[in-house]
């Protein structure tokens, strides 16, 4: 995060002595773009902190213990919806796994929620409309589900 | 801001969140306002770490970078080495998925073809380098390695699909 901000000062730094006005404007569109989508960002990281507040990691652990169709479908529907940060998402992976549970339940709750974004929607819609961030997140979902099959074979 | 319908919504849902988590972590201690409350605050911290100098540098890239450079390199006519600069681009990036909207709206607006821009989308989402030694580490370099192999054609085929199917980029 700090090395991404400083590299990005650098540029900007970078930029400012090469054309100060160019910069300026820059600078000025960059915010605008961010104040723009400030109402849907802030939907969204209220949905996400609902969300993670409803799933523990002791409330997973419950829901993707045992290895049958109904649990997978679960570990599909929650890894979709949510969208629980990595340092939250792979320890509780890496837990399930040494407890048992199949690469294919891991796995697709993984990439469902790295690939599917259902509390993102309201950012997504505004970028992209509702007809290609629906067609995006489905077909990230089918993939998923794809993917999570084939990893549970290989591993 | 333009105080339309939709954003007096936006702020009346985080206002009522807000509401919800004070009345939940000063006067009633209740569990869920307080899990609630923190995850907020990790969050607003994450998003502004990183989305204030994303947009800085998505408001450079607009003003500075060429139109013609971007078509040349990931406009409809590239082949697909244009996919390697997607990749490249969204595994040197950090942050969560909705920061890369922003972007991927840029590339489109600059002339990047519709199926690059879902293929950056597809990358930034699967294998952003922090994230993935970050899985390495919990879950070791096999599961990894599987994962990204499978995962690879999966959003480069999903980024095709996406191109072909009249997908358009708003604003």
């Amino acid at each position: 995060m700090l090395a991404f901000n400083l590299i990005g000062l650098c540029i900007l730094v970078a930029c400012f002595a090469l054309d100060r006005r160019k910069t300026v404007r820059s600078v000025r569109r960059g915010l605008t773009m961010f104040w723009k989508i400030a109402p849907e960002m802030s939907v969204v990281l209220v949905l996400i902190s609902i969300s993670l507040a409803f799933l523990t990691p002791a409330q997973l652990r419950q829901w993707l213990s045992a290895d049958t169709p109904a649990h997978f479908a679960t570990a599909l529907v929650v890894g979709s919806i949510a969208l629980i940060p990595g340092f939250i998402a792979f320890p509780l992976a890496g837990v399930l796994l040494k407890n048992g549970a199949s690469v294919t339940l891991v796995a697709g709750f993984l990439t469902t929620l790295l690939m599917v974004g259902v509390v993102t929607l309201p950012m997504e819609v505004r970028y992209f409309g509702w007809r290609t961030a629906l067609f995006r997140n489905g077909l990230s979902f089918v993939g998923a589900v794809a993917i999570a099959l084939a990893m549970g074979r290989v591993l | 801001m333009k105080v339309d319908r939709k954003n007096a919504a936006s702020l009346g849902a985080t206002g009522a969140f807000l509401l919800f988590c004070a009345w939940g972590v000063w006067l009633a201690h209740n569990d869920l306002a307080n899990r609630a409350a923190g995850s907020y605050l990790g969050f607003v911290e994450e998003m502004l770490c990183v989305l204030p100098m994303m947009f800085l540098l998505i408001g450079v890239f607009d003003v500075w970078v060429p139109r013609d450079v971007v078509e040349r390199h990931v406009g409809e006519r590239a082949g697909p080495i244009a996919i390697l600069w997607m990749v490249l681009l969204a595994m040197l990036q950090a942050g969560p998925l909705y920061g890369a909207f922003p972007v991927a709206a840029a590339l489109w607006k600059k002339g990047c073809a519709a199926r690059y821009v879902f293929i950056y989308l597809g990358a930034f989402s699967v294998m952003k380098l922090p994230m993935l030694s970050f899985e390495i580490t919990f879950l070791g370099w096999r599961f990894s390695l599987v994962r990204l192999l499978f995962t690879l054609p999966v959003f480069i085929t999903i980024g095709y699909i996406m191109g072909r199917s009249r997908t358009c980029i708003v604003q």
